[in-house]
């Protein structure tokens, strides 16, 4: 089963494609532009449709999806946790 | 790739998928003896409103422009124009008659609604059942012109349904259709992609004086980052956290392969063949309302947490890839691409079902929100009335 897309091999973050992804889980990962899987520990509940932290990030990294940055990192977040907006804000307005 | 479709064949050339009569309110003031007609006269479709008194200027062109290409649209067989007065009205018959459709107006004032909706009825009556001989024709697949905005968007909508929309763009584009997409505000983070797929300089310096000019709008008017309102709460429960983020989803619908060519101000009519960026809002209703008033007869909308959005003359095929959505909305979902995201199917293979559901919709085949009964028709307005 597939757990988690991710556009390209560089993002920071995937997005949750089944429900029920729970702490301690393993994820896998589908790369959509190479057909490729990856494997990463999941350590916080994520709900189907949020994103997943594929590396630790610190305050004002630049979070990138698509291979392009989608905005700035405003707490810090952990590889495996839920990476949404009470860590993400964006660069623009 | 399926290359005829069954159409209506217009006066003027172009080719509908559907063929209404509509009852058509010049003005707010107008829509219960719009109504009133259409109770009388089943089959007919009336299209009531909010807008239309003490508007001036550019947000009364605008005004007008989305009603006269309404009422234009192939997808329309006939038009029953009923206004307060007479001198608004024959302004909005006398544009759609150009298209050599059978139109016709009645003004209230000195008659009151029920002699007009008596009168108007007799005629809608007539136009109906002459428009009920109307029989489709074959036609070719580069006289179809395609619309595509998404709504309640969600991470899905990037991964399944916007890319399944772009696979479908890119064969269209390749057999020649005319397609548009917009939601100007809705590409901020990924305007310089939009951009470099511009056909030419003049259609990038076009493209980014309409995104810059809306992105004035916004830093004008904000209270705040926006992150009430773009993203939505909606797309936010879904999991999206960013414009940039959101607007790299929305990107997806225009392919890889199609280019820009050329760009519409709102409810604009395309000059020829391409992919079209129109200025639009990102609200749902108002960019589907516009897309019609330009003349498009088929509209693609992707979705990820279930917008449920009709249009009262234009198909709106929905697509969907988020598995929760499929499951809890299924009868709103006319194309479900939720196996892309267990690798059950390709792009392609996505982008082929949309093409199937398109010829079959095109054919005849009711949408879901068609069967549903959304008719949301939502005018754009640029400022207040005088």
């Amino acid at each position: 089963m597939i757990h988690c897309v991710l556009h390209d091999p560089a993002d920071s973050v995937a997005v949750v494609v089944v429900e029920g992804v729970a702490a301690g889980a393993t994820l896998t990962g589908l790369i959509l532009d190479e057909d490729k899987t990856i494997s990463l520990p999941c350590v916080q509940d994520i709900p189907l449709g949020h994103k997943v932290a594929l590396k630790d990030m610190a305050v004002g990294d630049t979070v990138i999806k698509y291979g392009i940055d989608i905005g700035k990192v405003v707490a810090p977040i952990k590889k495996g946790q839920h990476a949404h907006v009470h860590n993400i804000k964006t660069k623009r307005w | 790739m399926q290359t005829k479709f069954w159409g209506y064949r217009r006066a003027n050339g172009r080719v509908g998928v559907r063929n209404h009569v509509i009852i058509l309110p010049v003005d707010d003031l107008s829509n219960a003896a719009c109504e009133a007609v259409a109770n009388n006269i089943k089959g007919t479709l009336a299209i009531p409103h909010p807008y239309g008194r003490l508007q001036f200027g550019a947000d009364l062109d605008l005004h007008f422009s989305t009603l006269i290409g309404t009422g234009s649209n192939p997808n329309v067989a006939a038009v029953v124009v009923i206004g307060i007065e007479e001198q608004w009205t024959k302004r909005v018959v006398d544009a759609i008659a150009v298209t050599g459709k059978p139109v016709i107006g009645f003004g209230i004032e000195l008659h009151g609604d029920h002699d007009t909706i008596m009168r108007a009825s007799k005629v809608a009556k007539t136009f109906l059942q002459d428009a009920s001989e109307l029989h489709r024709v074959e036609c070719s697949i580069d006289e179809l012109w395609v619309s595509t905005k998404c709504g309640e968007s969600d991470t899905t909508s990037g991964c399944g349904a916007n890319p399944t929309v772009g696979d479908a763009f890119d064969k269209l584009y390749a057999a020649g259709s005319t397609l548009v997409f917009g939601e100007t505000t809705e590409l901020t983070g990924g305007e310089q992609i939009v951009a470099a797929r511009c056909r030419d300089d003049k259609v990038r310096a076009d493209f980014m004086r309409m995104f810059d000019r809306y992105q004035e709008v916004i830093n004008r008017h904000k209270t705040s980052d926006l992150s009430d309102s773009q993203p939505t709460k909606g797309n936010i429960a879904g999991g999206l956290t960013t414009i940039e983020e959101k607007a790299l989803g929305n990107i997806q619908k225009i392919g890889k392969t199609c280019m820009v060519d050329g760009v519409l101000d709102k409810a604009e009519i395309p000059a020829h063949p391409g992919l079209w960026f129109m200025d639009s809002s990102s609200a749902a209703a108002e960019m589907v309302t516009l897309c019609a008033a330009s003349g498009y007869v088929v509209h693609f909308f992707p979705t990820g947490q279930g917008n449920v959005i009709g249009n009262p003359i234009l198909p709106v095929i929905k697509i969907c890839a988020n598995p929760r959505t499929v499951r809890t909305m299924s009868e709103h979902v006319d194309v479900d691409t939720s196996g892309l995201l267990q690798r059950q199917i390709t792009m392609s293979d996505a982008g082929d079902m949309l093409l199937d559901m398109m010829f079959r919709t095109a054919n005849g085949r009711l949408t879901a929100a068609e069967a549903l009964g959304h008719r949301e028709f939502v005018l754009t307005r640029l400022y207040e009335s005088a």
